[in-house]
């Protein structure tokens, strides 16, 4: 980690807020979720707190109450915008922020999320990075009705005993390690200096600097070469969320494919141990030696008083209609006490936090310009930007091209091609 | 009474990876830094154009089983530049070229819906079929079709992809803090389709956007595709930039409109066109056949000439005589890739009538590419190509044009600078932009949520 910020910290946005009544406080602007001026203003208001990242939820269907299935509910907020495209609309916008779209694996082309990702790096000149996803709902395989999957129960999803389900949960994570596979293959299917305009020879490029990637999975196959040239990142950053499952199969993903990976702890035993199963998970797809940041991810109801925390949660539980739960920890205090706690849990192992603010409008500003001078007054945080790139402030270097000649005798971090087992 | 002046469209195309693009030029820039980008937009919109276009290839082309070196390679992804493009612009409407044939319909139509609710009413698609197993080796569905299914996979693409626009109907959100509605029906967004090549059903999660559902555009010249376009495009890309064949081209597609309801203004004619501009009509024509001479390396010319003769052709100086031998008419075509080849049905007529020409005016292999290749568009002073481009307008030719600048990204400043003034002052070009849509700029109606 980089001596100037001890700890990482990112912001995970999505729609009005993570609590579902959170596009009911007078403070959310819940008729601007589609526009663009809504998410260029988040994205600056966590540049100006000097955050690592911002993450930005998607989905191929509507957002549901329900785990497994979609709901009718018309009380919360539905809808939303491609990630990709609201994240590359507002980079242009920002300077130092590292921008990270959800993108979902399991139904979407490799080769075109690939070009797609680069291309955000190229926009934000350094920026970009991906949150892979999988999906088994039923109703969005059937938005591409291509493929079919059993109903699930939610409760056999989280600790499955069926092995079908098993299976299927297995299946679904290593194909989206494929599918990651397919993309930073195509990131690097251009070497860095490909383009050679010689004007004698007539020739822009150096055909032998292209390379076609030649995957073949139990999925799917990819030709490449790319035809967008390798980003500024060389490999932009590729983060997943991932919770302790019985199939080991979310952990697994992280240590074979991420560069940052989101965990949900719920206090710092239980990071330790989270971190010392994805660390084993790691050693054993060789990744040893490579950075693989884990961030813990905390919903985040953030106000000047622990009262006034707890009673605005008490306040939208209300209005939904019942109790908000989450697969993360949810904290409610003052930014001071989020100081404490992050500190605490930085303590086990984790190299930063996704905070998720329960009301984007609200918790954001808290977060930026509460919990950060907080954190810069304990010299736990950056008072300015380090770096121009998001690798940059993750401390991770610009990887060597896995093709290119010399990596067969160098091997640097970052660069070694992921084994596909 | 003579009729009303038609008002002049125009629009931008970026720089293609092909070899109108000159990039061994100084002047020439990156094809791929966001800058270029930004730089051509933001000519564009100063122009007040109508809007930019972006071409797509979705597999690097070969030829001789190589992939292809000598023009510009690589480009960005079509949707996310134009995403970026939408925060560095404010009018411009924003063009992108999506297959149909590798991608899905509820993908698509989410991208779309999200850039027009990013760029506030400005997207549009230009839609193209493809049926290549070559680029097919790039997506995890191979992708490929049968040739003769590729515009009915077409056609139900851009139809599936409306019934998705059109599955809200523009009034859901109500998001009434108070009352704590958020939507106003709890089925927004439901569709079913099933059809031949899709069958698909649920709920489309973009609401509907500023322009309902982005302008269509329709690039093909096959009959088949000018029916495509005359049912439903709402603009046709076309390649008949001279008059006579302008004209054909016009009178043909848009007699084909009254079968599907529509009248003739529901569908713009805007072929692509290449420019050389200069201070006199002469000098742009030296700058024309010096710029012409830069498109053509010998090496280029060369791999031109394999597009016929369909054989490895390196070993022949570009410029000595054209070869002896025949082309090969059996192999499988050694260009992959590129739409180009397509244009020689009779490869061995070509070189026969390729040998006597060359003999005739004592053409080198170069001289001949060249020479039977094709002329820039526009030649002349400012006040010549604005009034030969007006004439093409006024004489129902085009509906405007779609400029292709050879140098990346400032090849459109000129044109911005000279030419765009004098349509201005002759009143047949926008002096600000009317309106804050596409459609608006267009002067295209948005559609209703259950069609036009």
């Amino acid at each position: 980690m980089s001596p100037s910020s001890p700890l990482h910290l990112a912001v995970a946005l999505d729609g009005a807020g993570w609590h579902p009544a959170a596009w009911r406080e007078p403070v959310a602007r819940p008729r601007d979720l589609f526009s663009a001026g809504y998410w260029a203003d988040l994205v600056a208001e966590a540049e100006r707190g000097l955050l690592d990242l911002v993450t930005i939820e998607d989905g191929l269907g509507p957002q549901s109450s329900h785990l497994t299935e979609p709901d009718d509910r018309t009380d919360q907020v539905r809808g939303r915008l491609d990630a990709v495209l609201v994240a590359a609309r507002v980079a242009p916008l920002t300077r130092h922020i590292g921008i990270v779209p959800t993108v979902v694996a399991t139904h979407t082309e490799p080769f075109h999320i690939s070009k797609a990702v680069a291309t955000l790096d190229y926009v934000s000149t350094g920026r970009a990075g991906l949150r892979v996803q999988v999906t088994a709902r039923r109703n969005e395989a059937a938005h591409f009705g291509r493929r079919a999957f059993p109903p699930l129960d939610p409760d056999d999803v989280r600790n499955p005993t069926d092995p079908v389900v098993r299976q299927l949960v297995t299946d679904l994570f290593d194909e989206a390690a494929d599918h990651v596979e397919v993309v930073r293959r195509l990131w690097d299917s251009w070497e860095d200096d490909a383009e050679i305009r010689d004007v004698a020879t007539g020739r822009f490029i150096d055909r032998d600097k292209l390379h076609y990637i030649d995957f073949e999975g139990a999925h799917f196959k990819v030709k490449g070469p790319s035809i967008t040239p390798r980003p500024p990142q060389g490999q932009p950053i590729v983060s997943a969320l991932a919770h302790r499952h019985p199939t080991g199969a979310p952990f697994r993903l992280l240590a074979r494919s991420a560069d940052l990976g989101y965990l949900t702890p719920e206090d710092a035993d239980d990071a330790r141990a989270q971190v010392t199963e994805v660390r084993a998970a790691q050693a054993e797809a060789g990744r040893a030696d490579e950075t693989l940041h884990l961030f813990g991810d905390l919903v985040v109801f953030l106000d000047d008083t622990p009262e006034a925390a707890r009673d605005r949660r008490a306040r939208l539980d209300d209005l939904d209609g019942g109790p908000y739960t989450s697969d993360a920890r949810i904290f409610t205090g003052t930014p001071q006490q989020l100081a404490d706690l992050l500190l605490e849990l930085g303590e086990s192992g984790l190299t930063g936090f996704r905070l998720r603010p329960a009301v984007a409008s609200h918790d954001l500003p808290a977060i930026t310009r509460g919990l950060v001078p907080e954190l810069q007054r304990r010299n736990a945080f950056r008072r300015a930007y380090e770096a121009d790139t998001l690798r940059g402030l993750l401390g991770l270097p610009r990887p060597a091209n896995r093709y290119s000649p010399q990596l067969s005798t160098s091997r640097e971090p970052g660069a070694t091609p992921i084994a596909t087992a | 009474m003579s009729k009303p002046l038609k008002q002049i469209h125009l629009a931008a195309h970026f720089p293609g990876v092909n070899n109108t693009t000159v990039w061994s030029d100084p002047e020439a820039g990156s094809h791929i830094e966001f800058s270029s980008f930004a730089h051509f937009a933001r000519t564009a919109e100063r122009a007040k154009f109508d809007f930019l276009f972006l071409a797509e290839g979705l597999r690097l082309r070969e030829q001789g089983g190589k992939i292809y070196d000598l023009d510009v390679v690589g480009r960005p992804d079509t949707f996310t530049v134009l995403a970026a493009l939408a925060a560095v612009t404010e009018r411009l409407g924003l063009t992108g070229t999506i297959n149909s044939t590798f991608n899905e319909p509820y993908e698509v139509a989410r991208q779309f819906a999200s850039l027009d609710h990013l760029s506030a009413g400005r997207a549009a698609w230009n839609v193209v079929t493809s049926w290549d197993a070559f680029t097919g080796e790039n997506f995890r569905r191979g992708g490929f079709l049968p040739q003769e299914e590729r515009y009915s996979r077409a056609k139900e693409f851009l139809a599936t992809a409306n019934e998705l626009f059109d599955s809200w109907q523009g009034d859901e959100i109500v998001a009434d803090q108070e009352t704590g509605t958020f939507l106003s029906d709890a089925k927004a967004g439901a569709f079913v389709h099933t059809g031949q090549h899709f069958d698909i059903e649920g709920r489309f999660n973009v609401p509907r956007s500023p322009q309902g559902r982005p302008v269509i555009f329709q690039a093909g010249d096959s009959d088949e595709g000018r029916e495509f376009a005359a049912a439903g495009a709402d603009a046709i890309f076309s390649r008949h930039a001279t008059l006579d064949a302008g004209q054909a081209f016009y009178t043909d597609v848009k007699r084909r409109l009254a079968a599907y309801g529509r009248r003739p203004d529901q569908l713009l004619i805007l072929p692509a066109a290449s420019f050389v501009l200069g201070d006199t009509d002469a000098e742009a024509e030296e700058l024309a056949k010096e710029v012409r001479r830069q498109q053509v390396s010998g090496a280029t010319a060369l791999k031109h000439l394999e597009f016929v003769w369909n054989r490895d052709l390196s070993a022949y100086d570009p410029e000595g005589p054209l070869p002896d031998i025949d082309p090969d008419v059996d192999g499988t075509h050694i260009s992959q890739g590129r739409a180009q080849v397509r244009m020689y049905r009779d490869p061995l007529a070509t070189a026969r009538a390729w040998r006597e020409l060359a003999a005739a005016n004592n053409w080198s292999i170069r001289d001949l590419v060249i020479e039977t290749g094709n002329r820039q568009n526009f030649v002349g002073s400012p006040a010549t190509v604005a009034k030969t481009i007006n004439d093409y307008v006024q004489s129902d030719a085009a509906d405007g044009f779609i400029l292709v600048p050879h140098i990346t990204p400032t090849g459109l400043d000129v044109f911005a600078d000279r030419v765009v003034p004098l349509l201005q002052e002759q009143g047949v070009f926008r002096a600000d932009y009317e309106g804050t849509t596409l459609r608006d700029h267009l002067g295209l109606d948005t559609p209703g949520p259950t069609g036009p």
